[in-house]
């Protein structure tokens, strides 16, 4: 690809297979995602998308394949999962806050004890991410005291205050009330335009096609087929794609 | 108290039961120095049962989740099959008969171990239970963040698992305060024996166990008032 801001490999997904028992979710998934791309991932239920997004992370076990991120296979037992995973972000379809913590202490507890910044350092770091997505005032708030769209905003934060090479949402707007879908997308895509890369897994086709890069279409256990935006959502080639696409769009 | 309706005679009645059965010849150290030793055998079993408690979870909910630690997890698995098929006084007397013969043991060690190691079993299925009450996300939250698996139990999970579990936990001392008034098998003066010893001295049954009642209702309530206390100021503490 030769899109502006794209540069070189970030994540290599080499015949990543996952199977849950006897059921085969990941039939052997091969892709490469480069610096600066924004993948969005978009299939049916049950096509493993999901799954795909978890194992990059390895919060799936793949069965077989390989994982290979800034040159690591992240899927290799001997890996220090930990370590890599400061430098890979990832956000939830359902938040997963830290109740018991404030929205600050959320922020600055990962990267005072896994990159040893100070307090001082990690709140200054906190608060002005929090400014950016508009919820400075909320710092010292519980998450139980925000909205489901606030919520999402923090959780977006709270992975970028580790700095991480990569940001992972496995559908982030799907447990929101339709009117707070707008303000994480937004954030979101403030985030592509400063060239983050992003894998996201989402229903959100107009954000797909404005924002993506490049989309993946997964059914069954397998990309079907993948290609830039443009191509990707107005001149579909594979009959599966072109099924889902008219039945979503 | 009781006598105040039946009018002055009642009264004087109870005034010379209250002189008879703690006055006279020092009676009421038995009461007292029994409650000593019951309050020292049952904080100390609840500490060593917390500890035990812990790390049992730990290693059931890591298996549980995980798949790992098989082998430790068979042995606590026994372990809680055993303490809990079995009835605590059984366990005393095998403690104290079978176990701990060595004379250089104390009886409020024996009673300590074997009540601390009974209640650990109870403790660990309160744990248990309440780190399974944890959304899975916010372990994935905290592993996804690079936080290593110990690390998301104690930052994350515990914390969380701790404050919905205090009530039972709570409940499981009061519990455990209570039992150890079969701490008399084994020739231990504690609260209970020391009512008891009494009513042999002086032939009235009344006096002396309705007061080593009244002394354990006191300290459950005063325990129960502060775990109220306790689990609200937690509370307020998210909202």
């Amino acid at each position: 690809m030769s899109t502006n801001g794209i540069g070189t490999e970030l994540i290599e997904v080499v015949d990543l297979k996952k199977d849950f028992g006897k059921l085969s979710v990941l039939k052997g998934i091969n892709t490469t995602i480069k610096k600066g791309e924004v993948v969005v991932v978009v299939g049916p239920s049950g096509s493993g998308k999901s799954t795909f997004l978890r194992c990059l992370n390895l919060l799936e076990t793949p069965t077989g394949g390989k994982v290979i991120f800034e040159g690591v296979d992240l899927a290799d037992k001997k890996t220090n999962i930990d370590l890599h995973r400061q430098k890979m972000g990832m956000v939830f379809q359902h938040f997963n806050l830290f109740p018991h913590m404030t929205i600050l202490k959320n922020m600055t507890i990962a990267p005072m004890k896994l990159q040893n910044k100070s307090a001082a350092e990690a709140e200054k770091l906190a608060m002005e991410m929090l400014s950016r997505v508009g919820l400075a005032d909320r710092a010292n708030a519980y998450p139980s005291q925000l909205s489901g769209g606030q919520k999402q905003r923090v959780a977006i934060v709270r992975a970028l205050c580790m700095q991480p090479d990569v940001l992972l949402f496995d559908e982030p707007t799907s447990a929101l009330d339709p009117e707070m879908v707008g303000e994480v997308l937004e954030v979101m895509q403030d985030l592509a335009k400063e060239g983050l890369t992003m894998v996201v897994v989402t229903h959100e086709m107009g954000f797909a096609k404005e924002v993506g890069t490049r989309g993946i279409f997964m059914d069954g256990g397998h990309i079907v087929e993948e290609n830039n935006p443009k191509e990707f959502f107005e001149n579909p080639q594979h009959p599966r794609l072109k099924e889902f696409l008219s039945k979503v769009l | 108290m009781f006598f105040l309706n039946a009018g002055q005679s009642s009264w004087d009645k109870f005034v010379g039961d209250f002189v008879f059965n703690l006055i006279e010849k020092d009676r009421w150290k038995y009461l007292w120095n029994g409650l000593g030793v019951t309050l020292k055998i049952t904080l100390f079993a609840v500490l060593l049962g917390i500890l035990i408690g812990m790390v049992v979870a730990i290693v059931r909910s890591t298996h549980d989740m995980t798949g790992k630690m098989k082998i430790p997890n068979f042995i606590c698995k026994a372990y809680l099959s055993v303490i809990r098929g079995t009835p605590v006084m059984v366990q005393l007397l095998i403690a104290y008969f079978v176990i701990f013969t060595s004379p250089g043991i104390s009886k409020v060690m024996v009673a300590i171990l074997a009540f601390g190691i009974n209640s650990g079993a109870y403790v660990a299925e309160i744990f248990r239970s309440g780190i399974m009450s944890i959304d899975k996300g916010q372990f994935e939250a905290g592993r996804s963040l690079g936080f290593s698996y110990v690390q998301t139990m104690t930052l994350i999970i515990m914390p969380q698992a701790l404050k919905n579990v205090l009530p039972a936990l709570g409940n499981e001392f009061i519990v455990l305060l209570k039992e150890t008034s079969i701490s008399g098998y084994i020739a231990l003066e504690d609260l209970t024996k020391g009512g008891d010893i009494i009513r042999s001295q002086t032939f009235n049954a009344m006096f002396p166990l309705i007061t080593v009642a009244v002394i354990y209702w006191i300290f459950v309530a005063g325990l129960s008032h502060l775990l109220t206390i306790f689990e609200r100021r937690l509370r307020t503490s998210e909202h």
